[in-house]
């Protein structure tokens, strides 16, 4: 450990398990240099708390460059931090003024049910997913890729909607906890594009009832789901969202 | 309907479409009755007149079509309200130690953090509101004027006499901060929740709804402001107050 960094105090949420009650602890680390990541911090000083014998704190990451949307903290009650456009695992140390204090606490919803410590239980994603967020196509010989023209505009709309890596963030961050950022963008992805046309209605209908069933909250479009999501995707989705639904709701009714 | 409005409730898209139509209807409501106010700034013939006008509107149908559509209106969007808002409890159980904000594109606000509160603060004045004009004083309580010869409620002269006094004033007053408060997350969130939004519409929206919010609270709050301080209790209708009166 360098001599020549700066100490801080990290104050992080302690939970040993699911249905154990938890509390915000304590850290000082010390001789942390400022081209450190925030994740990088945690990992000096987990490797302090097991010198020590202590238990250390479990958090998630895989990618660290920002691409695999492991990582989710709530840093000083923003999630992913307060820098925009960003991951946790993107953070760097030289952010935070020396000798600060960085409360770190899970992503929190019921439907992300606490694992320990920093991780959560995202599954309820994946059953949201597993209702629609797909597109049923026969595969074999890959299609001939001009087959179906699709506008550089709708191209580019979907492009941005897909650019969700489904961290959780929006929910974390969302004073409803609702989960419609992520949603949105797994519908609009799909629906603007002409392959996601043949499962339209079905996919929006399936996914927002699943989204119901996990027990997220409704969105009163605070917005802020947008302002904490690394890949910046709009709220707008949650409006393509909700028109998709309506159209889909209009079909059924007519027929 | 009943059948409709209960399949819409039960998903989290349809309770925010009723929301914001209800919202939206009441709206519409709000502007016209800040028009129909602004009678009072030409005298109490005019408001007197305007009152008689929509009471006997359609041979006194209208205005039961409307309340009737405005009560609906008002129960659905105080039932979704309510509703979002317990179900925010449920949805995190164990909130944040160290509360933040990311700042950004965010419209995450006071107003937007505060609309059930501000929404049940327009519940009370809604009812402290119909208590104090429509079902308060009338001509049998002395307040008569006559229209075209005929009998009618002297409603000018409540109002005045009404906002001469400090509480209520200041109490409208109040109330109608919480109106602008309402509306400047819920004109836009209603357009939102209607899936209305796209990168170019949604700021022009959002400006909208921070407009229609001052000029509403404003307009609303300017009248018993007027009033207090610059309208005299009406000398000629007391007058016949007083003749007619027990
Ligand atoms: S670890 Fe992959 S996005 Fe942060």
């Amino acid at each position: 450990m360098t001599t020549n960094g700066h100490t801080y105090t990290l104050k992080v949420w302690r939970q040993p398990g699911a249905d154990r009650p938890g509390r915000l602890a304590t850290y000082t680390v010390t001789g942390i240099s400022p081209d450190l990541s925030l994740l990088e911090a945690l990992d000096v000083l987990n490797e302090d708390l097991i010198r020590k014998g202590e238990d250390p704190i479990a958090f998630e990451s895989d990618c660290r460059e920002g691409i695999c949307g492991q990582c989710g903290i709530v840093v000083n009650g923003v999630a992913h931090g307060s820098k925009l456009g960003c991951t946790t695992c993107e953070i760097r140390m030289r952010e935070f003024a020396p000798g600060s204090t960085i409360t770190l606490e899970p992503f929190r919803a019921t439907a992300f049910p606490i694992i320990k410590d920093l991780v959560i239980n995202r599954s309820a994603f994946d059953r949201i997913i597993a209702r629609g967020g797909y597109v049923s196509i026969n595969t074999g010989a890959a299609p001939e890729a001009n087959a179906i023209p699709v506008a550089r505009d709708l191209a580019e709309k979907a492009m941005d909607a897909a650019a969700c890596i489904g961290c959780g963030a929006c929910v974390a961050a969302c004073p409803n906890a609702s989960a419609s950022l992520f949603v949105g963008a797994k519908v609009s992805q799909l629906a603007v594009m002409p392959q996601g046309h043949a499962e339209r209605e079905r996919r929006v209908t399936r996914m927002v009832a699943q989204m119901d069933a996990e027990g997220f909250g409704n969105c009163s479009n605070h917005g802020e789901c947008e302002a904490v999501c690394p890949k910046e995707i709009p709220i707008h989705v949650i409006s393509r969202m909700r028109r998709e639904y309506i159209r889909a709701s209009v079909k059924s009714v007519l027929g | 309907m009943g059948g409709v409005l209960g399949g819409c409730s039960t998903s989290s898209i349809g309770k925010k479409i009723l929301s914001a139509i209800t919202g939206l209807g009441m709206v519409l409501f709000v502007v016209g009755h800040l028009a129909g106010n602004l009678t009072l700034l030409l005298g109490a013939e005019a408001f007197n007149n305007y009152a008689h006008f929509l009471k006997h509107l359609m041979h006194g149908a209208f205005i039961y079509i409307a309340e009737a559509g405005l009560l609906l209106f008002f129960f659905t969007h105080i039932w979704m309200g309510v509703t979002v808002w317990l179900h925010k409890g449920r949805a995190r159980e164990e909130g944040y130690e160290v509360a933040g904000n990311a700042g950004g594109e965010s419209k995450k606000s006071l107003s937007s953090l505060t609309m059930i509160l501000s929404g049940i603060s327009l519940a009370i004045f809604v009812v402290i509101h119909l208590l104090h004009f429509k079902f308060g004083p009338a001509e049998a309580q002395g307040y008569l004027t006559t229209i075209d010869g005929q009998p009618a409620r002297d409603l000018y002269r409540l109002v005045i006499e009404e906002f001469h006094k400090p509480l209520p004033t200041i109490a409208y007053v109040a109330f109608m901060l919480f109106l602008g408060l309402h509306l400047r997350h819920g004109f836009w969130s209603a357009f939102q929740s209607l899936g209305v939004g796209s990168p170019r519409l949604t700021p022009a929206i959002n400006t909208a709804a921070l407009i229609l919010a001052l000029v509403l609270a404003i307009g609303f709050l300017a009248l018993p402001v007027y009033v207090y301080f610059g309208v005299d209790i009406p000398a000629a209708t007391r007058v016949v107050a007083l003749e007619v009166g027990p």
